[in-house]
């Protein structure tokens, strides 16, 4: 039972990310703008909110007021992630350029960006940018009391891995659904992936709608940028592990919805987890003889979304207007 | 005279290069002003260091042709596909799986060196044979399939070496097995022939073919392109497919084939760059950076298979000297204004329509003088 509360709680903390990001990237794409700078955005966000955390941490004010720190964190990396995701609005969407090369430029940018900067800041050779040790929600934290049976099943699954990041992808996916599908505007993003010249002609600006969309996925880029940092527990490293290009998947895998996206970031964080602790999980196989089977667990949630993708594509609901700049003249 | 003179300024090719090289100049004032802002004092100097040091001295030089090799070859890769309207972001998956053919070869089974570049060459391709099917078959994104094969690609790859035993370090008197044995131990038939060139690079141990193969490659996809049927359907399908289907050409065969080419011109990368015996590979977690490095070779170069000779050449350099910046700059300020280049190349079109208008109307103008 402690195994599968372990699994439990690290499934939750490593679909956070996940689903952050595939949500920021689903807002991008239904407004008409593909976006594989996912990554990028991921690694500026959590490099911006490290740097504050560790600026929090010597100044002393996040020993004091963490989840404060924290949130101001959370805002920091998805204001860094917005500001950045301009580059690729500004190259997609008035310059017209080819997205898909505009966001490979950013991915490329982000890591290089991020450890230049650490170097300098830190020192040469200290890649590392390490995170405090006051972040996690305790039962402290809530006014709660001690926990009678620390190794009990739902002490793990809730506290064990509980950062405020959990709380902020709880209320984000709830603002995202909303935004999508009960407001004027989610209405006007839509049409500008689906259709931008009959949007246009009921007198919506895509231009504009389709920088609001990148400005979101930006943002939340950035927000899912610190909280898988978070959640890989073990600092900054200017890399985000490739969890851009899997949410990149779980965006696809949610066919560019917010409760399927929901569903499959927890699917592929679920694998994720059980792929990193394949030989603690007694009721897996366990390939005798076979060496380095982790390999193998880690190699499921790609092969099992391009499976998916075969039989789904026939009904894919891509938004149609993606990847294609919007030109007024050619209405 | 001056007639020849305004149609070489006005040619699209012209404008092609000066884009290029404006992206080039950009990108590195940018990277010039990054050093500039983190450290003033050895900005200078580290930015000379940057410029220089590919031609420092011959081992040096020999290390830029080295990797520009598998360079030259993931930027055809990338630029092939790039032809036929496909945009190969997997070319590492392709590339990790050329050097995982090409080690089975030469460690585990003991080929002689041009085996095990055909091996590589199979290798890439079959990796190369997924995104393209995809898309032709169901319709799904080259992209995204690319970008999930890069990532099985690595598990397969490690997976596969860890359980052929003889393949790693530890079978060949290495000292740890999360690496491939060194070819100079397992089988010295299976490293690239020097051909007497390490003389001339006074020993460096950087230096073999690999160069030449590589440039052999550059010429012949620019053969296929330019003088074959085959290349012209290729072409044509990335221009329109829905009209190069009505003139009969089978779109979806030119996509899977395309692909199956790009990702075996990747592959011969992957064995040129570790069939060199400089480098082992490392079991790690990652994607090989090299694919992607395709990308600003291919884009530099306009997709051109001859520029890419260049642009390879060029990345390859400043590469270098960025490693020779270390310790008192990190390596990936280099990566910062390879960035900056694909940036400008993403928009290159514009960037190319702004030249040759302005060309053009320099000289509308000089003619304009003369008239007078």
């Amino acid at each position: 039972m402690t195994i599968l509360a372990n699994v439990l709680s690290l499934t939750v903390i490593f679909a956070v990310p996940l689903l952050l990001v595939a949500l920021g990237g689903m807002f991008s794409e239904r407004s008409g703008v593909i976006n594989i700078a996912l990554e990028g955005m991921m690694i500026i966000g959590a490099l911006a909110a490290s740097f504050t955390l560790q600026a929090f941490d010597k100044s002393g004010f996040g020993a004091g007021a963490p989840q404060l720190a924290m949130f101001v964190a959370i805002l920091v990396a998805g204001l860094v992630g917005m500001l950045f995701s301009l580059l690729l609005g500004f190259a997609a969407i008035n310059l017209k350029a080819d997205q898909t090369i505009g966001g490979t430029a950013l991915n490329q940018f982000a890591p290089a960006f991020a450890v230049v900067l650490t170097w300098a800041i830190q020192g040469e050779g200290l890649t590392t940018i390490q995170l405090p040790g006051w972040l996690r929600i305790t039962r402290d934290t809530l006014g709660l009391p001690e926990a009678k049976n620390p190794q009990g099943f739902f002490n793990i699954l809730f506290f064990k891995y509980f950062y405020l990041t959990t709380v902020v992808a709880v209320v984000l996916f709830i603002a995202s659904y909303v935004v999508l599908y009960k407001t004027k505007f989610g209405l006007r993003l839509r049409a500008c992936g689906e259709h931008p010249q009959a949007a246009d002609s009921v007198g919506i600006n895509v231009y504009k709608m389709r920088y609001a969309g990148v400005l979101i996925s930006g943002f939340l880029g950035g927000i899912g940028g610190i909280a898988y940092t978070v959640a890989a527990g073990s600092g900054f490293t200017s890399n985000v592990g490739g969890y851009g290009f899997l949410a990149l998947a779980v965006m696809i895998f949610g066919n560019w919805k917010p409760f399927t996206i929901l569903g499959a970031s927890f699917f592929f964080a679920l694998f994720k987890v059980v792929a990193a602790y394949n030989s603690s999980l007694s009721f897996l196989p366990k390939f005798e003889g076979l060496r380095e089977v982790s390999n193998l667990y880690q190699m499921l949630p790609y092969v099992v979304t391009m499976l998916v993708l075969i039989f789904t594509s026939k009904h894919s609901q891509a938004p149609k207007a993606e990847g294609i700049p919007y030109d007024k003249g050619s209405r | 005279m001056k007639d020849k003179k305004t149609s070489f300024w006005s040619s699209p090719a012209v404008a092609g290069v000066l884009a290029s090289l404006i992206s080039i100049v950009v990108g590195l004032l940018l990277g010039f002003l990054l050093l500039l802002i983190l450290n003033a004092g050895a900005a200078v100097s580290g930015m000379g260091t940057m410029l220089t040091a590919g031609v420092r001295n011959l081992d040096q030089l020999a290390k830029v042709l080295y990797q520009a090799a598998p360079l030259m070859l993931c930027g055809l890769s990338v630029g092939f596909a790039f032809k036929t309207g496909l945009f190969n972001i997997g070319a590492s998956g392709q590339y990790t799986m050329g050097m995982f053919f090409a080690l089975l070869c030469g460690i585990h089974f003991q080929m002689p060196w041009y085996v095990c570049l055909l091996a590589s060459m199979l290798g890439g391709a079959i990796w190369g044979v997924f995104p393209g099917l995809f898309k032709a078959l169901f319709n799904v994104n080259e992209v995204i399939t690319a970008i999930m094969f890069n990532w099985i690609g690595v598990y397969f790859v490690n997976l596969m070496c860890a359980n052929t035993p003889d393949m790693l370090a530890g079978s060949w008197g290495g000292s740890s097995n999360d690496r491939t044995a060194a070819l100079s131990a397992a089988n010295p038939g299976a490293l690239l022939p020097k051909a007497g060139l390490d003389k001339l690079f006074a020993g460096s141990t950087w230096i073999n073919i690999g160069i030449f193969i590589s440039i052999l490659f550059a010429v012949l996809v620019w053969v296929i392109l330019q003088k074959t049927t085959f290349g012209y359907e290729l072409k044509a399908c990335g221009f329109n497919r829905d009209a190069s289907q009505y003139a009969g050409i089978n779109a979806k065969r030119s996509i899977v084939l395309s692909m199956v080419i790009a990702g075996a011109l990747s592959g011969l990368g992957g064995g040129i760059s570790y069939l060199a015996g400089t480098v082992q590979y490392v079991m790690l977690k990652n994607i090989l950076a090299m694919g992607f490095n395709g990308i600003p070779v291919a884009l530099l170069a306009n997709s051109n298979p001859i520029g890419t000779i260049f642009s390879a050449l060029f990345i390859s350099y400043i590469q270098t000297g960025g490693s020779a910046m270390q310790p008192t700059f990190s390596a990936e300020t280099i990566n910062i204004v390879i960035s900056v280049i694909i940036y400008l190349s993403a928009f290159s079109l514009l960037m190319r329509g702004v030249i040759s208008r302005l060309l053009a109307h320099r000289n509308e103008k000089t003619k304009g003088g003369a008239a007078k």
